[in-house]
């Protein structure tokens, strides 16, 4: 907590806090580390089997793999996700699920599967992008600002 | 009839002529199940959305208890009843099928004993003769609409609790038999400046340690005067913490200091810390404590439902999460 969002409360506050961090179970931040690391590490292997699949038995090169790698497994999150698994399996891996292409598949199908029952425009449409927007937003925003700065090196003659 | 600062005695000490405990799966594999008196294996209860399943389960429960207190619909004088959605339209909606009048309440989990001090005070003052009271929560609607859609893959960390899928209702009476309520303390609003909606029990942990000390106070009673104490959904968090606080404040707590929370499903269910949800004190006290002081197994208990009355804006916009809990007492006399 911030020092300044500290000072806003009372000593018996600030008393109490301190004592019900005391008794609170501590978020297992190694356990959650490690496990994300292998879960993470195997879905990217899982992508890498794929771009494999796609280069070895179709007209793909190692380049050209890669859309059809990402679809691939976009689909099956989404599947998994239908099944009710996904979340699952986040439960477990923490950030192992949610960083790699797999997570931003199912933060879209989660919210479209929850907001059917209120219509496809105002349910799905409107809210499919509830949790990604804020990806989608700070994405392109970031993407956009490194652009402007490799234009501004180029034009002043870096490279 | 006010007895010291925030306790109510009731005189005519209503009865509570029947009660009804209706729940989803998850709950049906958990150790009470045998007390509930509908179970579903569908959480969807047939219906196209959970907020029209959590709607049944409520009319489900209240068509049961009605139906064992051997009354009608046309009965039931008024109805007091709350749930977890914006502007509680699962109970609103119950109201409007058992077209009683209605007022509809909401102190988050602790409108399972909200509703049953005032369904006791209008008894009490000859206001009806017979009252409805309850609430419910759906597992999936209420995380729709507190949390992230339940499909997505977030992990939760140890103090988060899961929302039960259940209704408790009872119908209180001016005579009849049963069990008795005989006292309320109505509860503070408590702020200890906690604001992670993932840790619920500590937030809610000091409001319920300040109603169950001023019930004592107010009374002068103490934890053996009870056979039980139940505090509603502090869960394996909260609720260590609230004994350590009156502990720390010279009360002696004896064993028989429980959790709804913790009481509803086994240790070899995955919902974390525990319990939570308006229908989690209300099934549990309406369903396995009733049947309990029924049976004559208890004689006296003191059931304080715990409230966090926070909502999905306030805590993106920082704020604290503000606290209740109020307590009733059921006896056998």
């Amino acid at each position: 907590m911030s020092d300044k969002k500290k000072k806003k409360l009372t000593p018996t506050q600030q008393e109490y806090q301190a004592f019900a961090k005391a008794r609170e179970p501590a978020r297992p931040v190694w356990k959650n580390c490690i496990r994300a690391f292998w879960v993470g590490g195997f879905i990217c292997l899982i992508g890498q089997g794929i771009s494999e699949f796609y280069t070895t038995f179709f007209d793909f090169n190692e380049r050209t793999a890669g859309n059809p790698t990402v679809a691939t497994l976009i689909f099956i999150s989404v599947l998994l996700t239908g099944f009710g698994v996904y979340d699952h399996l986040a439960q477990f891996a923490g950030a192992g699920s949610a960083v790699p292409v797999t997570g931003f598949a199912n933060s879209i199908a989660s919210a479209a599967i929850e907001h059917r029952s209120e219509g496809y425009v105002l349910g799905v449409g409107g809210n499919m992008f509830k949790l990604a927007g804020s990806v989608i937003v700070f994405g392109v925003f970031a993407a956009f600002v490194v652009a402007l700065v490799k234009t501004i090196v180029i034009m002043l003659g870096g490279a | 009839m006010l007895h010291g600062h925030q306790t109510w005695e009731f005189q005519n000490k209503p009865y509570i002529l029947s009660s009804a405990a209706v729940g989803g799966p998850f709950e049906g594999e958990g150790p009470l199940a045998n007390d509930f008196d509908i179970l579903h294996g569908d959480t969807w209860l047939g219906q196209d959305s959970f907020e029209k399943a959590e709607k049944k389960l409520f009319e489900q429960a209240c068509e049961k208890a009605i139906e064992k207190a051997g009354l009608k619909k046309e009965d039931i004088q008024f109805f007091l009843a709350g749930d977890l959605l914006n502007q509680i339209i699962s109970s609103s909606f119950t109201a409007r099928t058992l077209a009683a009048p209605y007022l509809g309440l909401f102190g988050a989990c602790s409108t399972s004993m909200e509703g049953l001090a005032l369904a006791s005070l209008i008894v009490n003052s000859h206001s009806a003769e017979y009252v409805l009271c309850g609430a419910v929560s759906h597992n999936s609607s209420v995380e729709k609409q507190f949390r992230y859609p339940t499909e997505y893959g977030g992990q939760k960390p140890p103090t988060a609790q899961w929302t039960a899928t259940a209704a408790g209702v009872a119908v209180l009476g001016k005579t009849g038999t049963g069990p008795r309520v005989t006292a309320a303390t109505i509860g503070r609003v408590v702020d200890m400046g906690l604001s992670d909606p993932f840790n619920m029990g500590a937030a809610m942990a000091p409001a319920a340690v300040d109603t169950i000390e001023a019930h004592f106070r107010d009374l002068g009673r103490t934890f053996d005067d009870y056979d039980l104490v139940a505090t509603g959904d502090l869960a394996k968090v909260g609720h260590p913490i609230a004994k350590d606080l009156m502990k720390k404040h010279g009360i002696k707590v004896p064993d028989h200091f429980v959790d709804c929370g913790m009481m509803i499903y086994g240790e070899d269910q995955p919902v974390i810390a525990g319990a939570s949800g308006a229908g989690c004190s209300a099934a549990v006290t309406y369903g396995h404590i009733l049947n309990r002081l029924r049976r004559g197994e208890l004689k006296r208990v003191l059931i304080v439902a715990t409230g966090a009355l926070l909502s999905p804006l306030s805590f993106q916009q920082k704020e604290s999460i503000p606290c209740i809990a109020h307590g009733v007492v059921i006896e056998n006399i």
